[in-house]
C-alpha cells in the first residue's frame, strides 16, 4: 500500500514536471511546425525541419528574476526557481546551485536550503550529504519565463476541488 | 681552452678601445636604428605569443579550453565584444607580461613532454591549472577582469539585486575580489571536492 502511494506521488511529480517543462519551452515549437495533414505531430525540439536544415533559433526569453517565492499549486510540486540560473554549471563535477542553497551555506546567502527530504535515500534513510538521487536540480526545479503561456490552463487547485465537493454533497 | 681565453681577450681589447674608422655620429644612429629594430622586433614576436591563432595552435589549448569558451559569455554576446585567451591570462602590465611570459617556458616544456596531451591527462590537471590561475588573479585583485570591468562604472541599478548587495558590500569593501565568486566563468571547472566552498560568495 504504502508503496503505490509512493509510485502514484513519482508519477504525479513527473507529469507535473512534464506538463511545467511543456510550458517552459514555448516558442520552441511554431503552430505551423505541430500540425502537418491536420493531425498534430510529435515533434522534436528542432521542430520538423530536415535534418541537413539550419532551424533559426528563437529568441531567448526573459527570465524570471525576482528573487520572490511562488506559490506552489499542489503540496508536491518543487518550489520554481525564482531567479536566473543559465551558465550555472550542475555536472558530475560542481554543483553551483549548492553555492548557496547547502545546509552550510545557506545563513550567509539568506536562500532556502534544501529540504530533509533531499538527504534521505529511497528507503526513506537520512544521507550525510544530498542523496545521489537529488543531485540534480533542474529534474524537479525550474526556472520561469515571463512570457505566455502556449496554451489554455485549466489546472484547478485541490482547495477549489473541495470546495466544489462540499457544495456538490450540500446540495 | 686557452684559445677561447685568448679569443675573449681579444674581444675585449676591441670593445676596450675607441673606434679608429667609424664616425661617433654612425655609431649613435645605427646603435639607434639597431635598438628600434631589436626593439620593435622583441615586442612584435611577444605580442604574436598573444593572439587567438597563437594559442590555439596547439591541440591541447584548442579541443578544450578554448572548446569551452566558445559557449561563454566572454566569447560570443549580444554586444560583439570578445575577450581573447590573453586577455585574461597574460597581464596587460609590461613588466607583469614579461614575468608571465618567463613563467611560461614550464608550458613550453609541457607541450614537449606532452603533459596534457589526451583529454584524460588535461581532465586529470585541471584542479591545478585552475588553482595556478585563481592563486593568480586573487594575488593581483583579479586585475585581469578589471582591465575591462571597472567597480567604479558599475551601476548596481542594472545589476540584480543579489548581484547588487554582493557587489555594493564585499567588493566594494575589498574583502572579496572576482575571482572569489566567478570562477569557471569561462572555463568549466574541475572537480571541486575538497574545495568545495570555492566559488561560494560567502
Amino acid at each position: 500500500m504504502k508503496n503505490t502511494l509512493v509510485n502514484k506521488a513519482s508519477t504525479f511529480c513527473m507529469t507535473a514536471v512534464l506538463a511545467f517543462s511543456s510550458v517552459m519551452l514555448p516558442s520552441m515549437v511554431s503552430a505551423d511546425d505541430a500540425v502537418i495533414d491536420n493531425a498534430p505531430q510529435v515533434s522534436t525540439l528542432r521542430g520538423t525541419a530536415p535534418l541537413n536544415a539550419e532551424v533559426t533559433p528563437p529568441i531567448i526569453e526573459m527570465v524570471e528574476n525576482n528573487d520572490l517565492k511562488r506559490q506552489r499549486d499542489y503540496p508536491q510540486q518543487p518550489p520554481t526557481i525564482p531567479h536566473d540560473i543559465s551558465k550555472y554549471q550542475l555536472d558530475k563535477n560542481f554543483n553551483k546551485c549548492m553555492d548557496c542553497h547547502s545546509r552550510k551555506l545557506a545563513d550567509e546567502a539568506q536562500a532556502p536550503a534544501v529540504s530533509v527530504t533531499h538527504y534521505m535515500n529511497r528507503d526513506g534513510e537520512f544521507l550525510g550529504e544530498v542523496s545521489p538521487r537529488r543531485y540534480f536540480c533542474t529534474q524537479c526545479h525550474v526556472h520561469q519565463l515571463e512570457s505566455k503561456p502556449l496554451v489554455e490552463n485549466i489546472f484547478v487547485d485541490v482547495d477549489e476541488l473541495i470546495k466544489q465537493s462540499n457544495a456538490r454533497d450540500k446540495k | 681552452m686557452k684559445k677561447i681565453i685568448n679569443l675573449l681577450k681579444l674581444g675585449w681589447t676591441i670593445l676596450s678601445k675607441p673606434a679608429v674608422h667609424l664616425s661617433l655620429g654612425f655609431l649613435t644612429i645605427s646603435g639607434f636604428i639597431a635598438g628600434v629594430i631589436f626593439w620593435g622586433g622583441f615586442n612584435t614576436a611577444m605580442e604574436l605569443t598573444n593572439t587567438e591563432e597563437f594559442c590555439t595552435s596547439c591541440h591541447e589549448m584548442r579541443d578544450n579550453p578554448f572548446m569551452e569558451l566558445q559557449t561563454t559569455i566572454h566569447y560570443s554576446n549580444r554586444s560583439g565584444v570578445r575577450a581573447i585567451c590573453s586577455d585574461c591570462h597574460v597581464p596587460h602590465n609590461w613588466t607583469d607580461k614579461i614575468a608571465r611570459k618567463m613563467q611560461a617556458s614550464k608550458e613550453v616544456w609541457g607541450k614537449i613532454f606532452g603533459t596534457i596531451d589526451t583529454r584524460e591527462k588535461f581532465e586529470g590537471h585541471r584542479l591545478q591549472l585552475a588553482q595556478n590561475e585563481w592563486t593568480r588573479l586573487k594575488a593581483n585583485d583579479s586585475l585581469e577582469c578589471r582591465n575591462c570591468h571597472q567597480f567604479d562604472s558599475m551601476d548596481f541599478t542594472r545589476q540584480s539585486k543579489r548581484a547588487a548587495a554582493q557587489h555594493s558590500s564585499a567588493l566594494a569593501n575589498g574583502e572579496k575580489t572576482c575571482i572569489d565568486c566567478h570562477k569557471g566563468i569561462a572555463h568549466k571547472l574541475p572537480n571541486m571536492e575538497g574545495v568545495r566552498e570555492g566559488t561560494s560568495p560567502h
